[in-house]
């Protein structure tokens, strides 16, 4: 499996980046990690004529954070993440994540950028990135501007990046230590993309859910935002009737393929099944 | 679409070489530098045959241009017995509990076992599944390839391993 000829290019700034791709047009892709593009290029299903490789770029690997939001360079990858002390301490449902993502090799590689850039449902970042209202700023030839994580994902392998354009950085609020999250995940195997999954970060006071965000993976063309189910859960006790109405709520707005890992029914009953536990598991961390 | 320059150190070993944009590491690594320990299993970044040590990661080498590791370091299986032949902790424990049937998948688990242990010395066997869950064995059952790594493990802590292959 031998992809097709392309020429290479290694620049050393985001801005140098952006203009090597405005240059080169439609036929440019950027590389990051390359563990959804180097696949797609063997089989030939993508064969661009040129790479713009990002891994040569310093600003675009790492973590800080800025006031209380947490700034994650698009290059950081998924083991950058999971052993970042900063993560663990403002952001605790990403490590979560990532550790269901792929497989050891395939996470010192690929990047959060790469995972929230290709724009495939499978993805287990992007619901997570919608859950926890993430901004993604983006360069472009013609400057810099912000998308929402809610407002990006258009269609399967369609986003609202312009041609030319590449994530820099992604923006998330860090998480109050009160706040409960849990990321469920079914999968068949280490290394598989999600059967289905659901993220929910929510918190609570004096018995009463006082906020709640539910994203769902690989169960539609796009990761979905489940704004109805966490309707459902906000006011509530998180009783037994709240949490049913919340899963219905969810299962409502899925519109999973038909594939190997399930029908359209039974992968629709599993993001029901995975949100249930997410919310349980959430219960159990949230304080207040 | 020209030939790109790269350098690397294989093995402690400074290489140079011409390559095609596209050439795959591993491709490299067997036909152009004639390493043809890491193997190539399922060519579709699933079994991990091909791992290499890239930088202080564990990589699939059939998943990465040899183009972006210019420059790197990369160890192969070739580059884990001393100079002399003394196996590595590690190869001593695959020869010792049985880690390998075949043999196809076991470059790729020593060298992935081999990042997994600098990273963890002492791993519980959890750890070490989910430590070698990117490497694929359609042999052993995997069950000597754990202890194999236990094994290497009290080595390298001096500790005494006292089960058995199964
Ligand atoms: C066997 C296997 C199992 C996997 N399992 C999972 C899984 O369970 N869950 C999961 O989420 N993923 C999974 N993946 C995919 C993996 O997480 C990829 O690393 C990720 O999808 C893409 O990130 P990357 O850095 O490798 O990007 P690349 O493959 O380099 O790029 C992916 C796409 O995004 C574009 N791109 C990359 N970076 C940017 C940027 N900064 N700005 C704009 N565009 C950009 C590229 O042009 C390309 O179109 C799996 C992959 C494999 C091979
Ligand atoms: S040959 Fe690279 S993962 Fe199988
Ligand atoms: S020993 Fe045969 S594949 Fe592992």
């Amino acid at each position: 499996m031998i992809p097709g000829r392309f020429d290479y290019y290694r620049p050393s700034s985001a801005q140098e980046a952006v203009a090597l791709l405005a240059k080169l047009g439609d036929e440019a892709r950027p590389l990051a990690g390359g563990h959804s593009l180097i696949p797609v290029m063997k089989t030939r299903l993508a064969a661009p004529e040129h790479l713009i490789d990002l891994g040569g770029i310093a600003d675009l690997r790492g973590i800080k954070v800025e006031g209380d939001t947490v700034v994650i360079g698009a290059m950081t990858t998924q083991h950058d993440l999971l052993t970042s002390k900063l993560i663990a301490e403002h952001l605790p449902i990403i490590p979560e994540t990532s550790a269901l993502i792929a497989d050891p090799q395939i996470r010192y590689l690929g990047t959060l950028g790469g995972n929230v850039a290709n724009g495939d449902p499978g993805n287990d970042m992007p619901a997570l990135m919608m859950c926890l209202d993430a901004t993604f700023t983006v360069l472009g030839a013609g400057g810099e501007r912000t998308i929402k994580a809610r407002e990006f994902y258009l269609g399967t392998y369609y986003t609202a990046l312009e041609t030319g354009e590449i994530v820099t950085s992604i923006r998330i609020k860090a998480m109050s230590k009160a706040t409960g999250y849990a990321y469920e995940k079914l999968k068949r195997k280490v290394g598989d993309y999600a059967t289905a999954a659901a993220a929910v970060v929510l918190t609570v006071s004096g018995g009463t859910c006082t906020s709640a965000s539910i994203g769902l993976t690989n169960v539609a063309e796009t990761p979905l935002l489940a704004e109805d189910a966490a309707a459902a859960l906000i006011g509530s006790s998180l009783d037994k009737a709240a949490i049913d109405k919340a899963v219905a709520a969810a299962e409502a707005i899925t519109n999973p393929a038909h594939d190997a890992r399930g029908t359209p029914q039974y992968r629709t009953k599993m993001a029901g099944v995975m949100l249930r536990r997410a919310i349980a598991r959430a219960m159990t961390r949230a304080h207040g | 679409m020209a030939k790109t320059h790269v350098t690397m150190t294989i093995n402690g070993q400074e290489v140079e070489a011409l390559v095609e944009p596209r050439t795959l590491l591993i491709h490299f690594l067997r036909e152009q530098m004639l390493l043809t320990g890491p193997h190539i299993g399922c060519e579709t970044s699933h079994c991990g045959a091909c791992t290499v040590d890239m930088n202080d990661m564990s990589v699939k080498s059939c998943t990465v241009f040899a183009v972006q590791a210019n420059g790197a370091n990369i160890t192969t299986i070739e580059g884990m017995a001393a100079a002399d032949g003394t196996l590595s902790a590690l190869q001593e424990g695959f020869r010792m509990m049985h880690g390998l049937q075949c043999g196809y998948c076991t470059p790729g688990m020593i060298t992935r076992a081999h990042r997994l242990l600098i990273e963890n010395p002492d791993p519980t066997e959890d750890e070490i599944r989910m430590g070698i869950a990117g490497n694929i064995c359609r042999c052993t059952g995997y069950q000597n390839i754990v202890k194999a790594i236990q094994y290497a493990a009290a080595t390298i802590n001096g500790v005494p391993f006292h089960e058995a292959a199964e």
